[in-house]
């Protein structure tokens, strides 16, 4: 089975840890604004809340690709952009409902969490529990999926 | 059981694939129109500017992908579709019996009726064959008039500047872009085209396309005359459908489908730019020819094909995402605004800047923005799951940027409820 990133708003502290380390992995430099996850600090640092990509079922971005330069990791099921098959077309970062797909002007590509191939470098960058990389049925990890498959509307199993 | 999709674009391909997954016994044909294997017209801009080859466009890499999962894939245009019969009659004198047929045949361009069109120097930016014209007639240095500002005239567009040539853009309407932004955006991204030295006439039509054999002449309404060495015509897409003349099949705006994506004969559907299916926003029906739902349509409609109509579609939100010479601007939905909604605004002129939301009560219902590339699809998450922006909705008037706050905090409030 393959692993989920959960990720608990609750224990979260808004400590940008883990977008220096995605960062850094992602492009080699501690740059958050390169970071493929993103900690969102509300009400002055009362609620803070982390988001990437869920590496949802309906796949939306991948789906609506004109190119085929997204495909599914058959060890970690994670979707992975293929930079050198991409156009730069965005179309899949208006697709996925979560917002988890961005252009980058600088590369001319999008980018998004591609678990690290395995190993997130965010989990082991995060002091509390608010990240961690555990088997797909935990709860946490299904309630956002499927709010990924509401948002498209079609049923788990089909899609 | 024999699946027979027409149409090798985007929503048949989906629909082939998606039949092949949830039935992996029966035949599945795709029969296309064209030389190629099937690809995207959406990526032919990037075909024209260099950026990827042909086989770029593509819609699936590997050369025998279809073969490998089981699809047969004929070159070959349907004349005619008989659902008495359930058959079908190729271009090549064959016939095809199905059992569920899937109507994919994509749009076409309108041609303006105007003198002149016929010169071959006048081209439309349609099939992989116009853009290698294209890449011929467009040298550095041309001159070049693209007619029309639509929504592919405003991608094409880059294509041309970064092929050096020197353009001017005429549109009829009021703006560019006129059904996907409105008047400041429209506005902001036509100074934004004038400041990279592109000539944008608005509000004219052209009149008539004189041929020398040096040159074309466009002539506007306006009365101007531009000199032109390559026209280029966007002037929008029509449903393609001529195959199904004397077909008892009901056809408006596109061949109308229900929420299974069924057409009015039995066994038939239809999907992507040729359908006229339920539109996610209004509740009606409407033609959105655009990727995602093309692909939507073709998953949906497969799913509805095998399983004999279990999946009610809940229609296809209108969107796109346009980048013209690095401006990104996008829509969403109801971005005009509904009856008794509400809504906010953000608009920095000096930055190229602007957001547009609307509302109806608490439920994000339509969105634009200018300028700005991160977290779009949130707008999406917001408008399709109408979740209840609650207290966020007055913040998001207040400051209309916050809106991956306002989807986090809408979100995180709807997970602890639930
Ligand atoms: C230049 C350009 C840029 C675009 N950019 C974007 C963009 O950025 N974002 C976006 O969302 N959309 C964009 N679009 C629109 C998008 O490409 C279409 O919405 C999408 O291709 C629709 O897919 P489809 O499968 O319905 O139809 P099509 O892609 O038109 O495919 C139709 C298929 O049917 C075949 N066919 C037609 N008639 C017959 C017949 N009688 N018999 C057999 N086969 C037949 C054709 O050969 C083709 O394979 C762009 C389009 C163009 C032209
Ligand atoms: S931006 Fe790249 S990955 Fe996204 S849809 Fe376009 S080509 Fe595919």
């Amino acid at each position: 089975m393959h692993k989920a990133l959960v990720m608990e708003a609750d224990a979260c502290t808004g400590c940008h840890q883990c977008e220096m380390m995605c960062s850094y992995g992602k492009v080699g430099a501690f740059n958050p604004s390169k970071s493929v996850i993103d900690i969102t600090i509300f009400d002055g640092g009362a609620v803070n809340v982390p988001s990437t990509c869920t590496q949802c079922e309906g796949a939306w971005c991948m789906v609506v690709c004109p190119v085929e330069a997204i495909t599914v990791n058959s060890s970690t099921g994670a979707k992975e952009v293929s930079a050198e098959v991409c156009v730069g077309c965005k179309v899949c970062t208006i697709a996925c409902p979560f917002g988890a797909i961005n252009y980058d002007v600088d590369s001319g590509v999008v980018t998004k969490c591609d678990l690290c191939g395995g190993e997130p470098m965010c989990v082991e960058a995060c002091p509390t529990t608010a990240l961690s990389f555990v088997a797909e049925d935990s709860t946490g990890y299904d309630k956002m999926r499927r709010n990924a498959i509401l948002a498209a509307g079609i049923e788990e199993g089909i899609a | 059981m024999h699946y027979v999709i027409a149409g090798a674009g985007p929503a048949a391909v989906a629909a082939a694939e998606h039949i092949r997954e949830l039935d992996t016994d029966s035949k599945v044909t795709m029969i296309g129109a064209q030389a190629q294997p099937p690809y995207s017209r959406m990526a032919i801009p990037y075909f024209l500017t260099g950026k990827v080859e042909q086989k770029g466009t593509y819609l699936r890499r590997s050369d025998n992908h279809y073969a490998e999962k089981g699809i047969d894939y004929l070159h070959d245009e349907v004349v005619s579709v008989q659902p008495e019969d359930h058959s079908l009659s190729l271009a090549s004198g064959e016939k095809i019996q199905y059992d569920k047929l899937l109507l994919a045949t994509g749009a076409e361009p309108i041609i303006p009726p105007v003198p002149g069109m016929d010169d071959p120097r006048v081209q439309q930016c349609w099939h992989l064959e116009d853009a290698e014209r294209i890449i011929d007639l467009a040298k550095p240095g041309a001159r070049a008039v693209q007619v029309g500002a639509g929504f592919i005239g405003c991608i094409i567009l880059e294509s041309w500047v970064l092929r050096e040539v020197d353009l001017t853009v005429v549109e009829m309407g009021p703006r560019m872009v006129p059904r996907m932004l409105g008047e400041k955006a429209g506005g902001l991204l036509q100074t934004w085209c004038e400041s990279k030295g592109v000539s944008v006439h608005t509000n004219t039509q052209v009149k008539a396309i004189e041929s020398t054999p040096e040159e074309l002449h466009v002539v506007l309404e306006s009365g101007e005359t531009c000199p032109a060495d390559v026209v280029i015509v966007s002037t929008g897409v029509k449903p393609r459908l001529g195959y199904l003349q004397g077909c008892e099949i009901k056809i408006d705006q596109g061949i109308v489908i229900d929420e299974h994506m069924r057409t009015t004969a039995p066994d038939i559907y239809a999907a992507g730019d040729c359908a006229q299916g339920l539109d996610f926003s209004t509740g009606e029906t409407a033609v959105h020819a655009v990727q995602p739902t093309a692909t939507e349509h073709g998953r949906v409609a497969a799913a509805n094909m095998v399983s004999n109509n279990d999946l009610p579609y809940k229609g296809s939100l209108n969107m796109n995402i346009l980048d013209t010479l690095g401006l990104v601007t996008c829509s969403f939905g109801a971005w005009e605004g509904v009856d008794g909604g509400d809504s906010a605004e953000m608009f920095n002129q000096d930055n190229f800047q602007y957001i547009n939301l609307q509302f109806k009560e608490d439920i994000l219902v339509g969105a634009n923005s200018v300028g700005y590339h991160k977290h779009l699809g949130m707008l999406r998450g917001l408008i399709e799951t109408k979740i209840p922006l609650g207290p966020w909705k007055d913040r998001l008037i207040a400051n209309p940027v916050q809106i991956a706050d306002a989807y986090l905090g809408a979100n995180e409030a709807s997970l602890k409820s639930s």
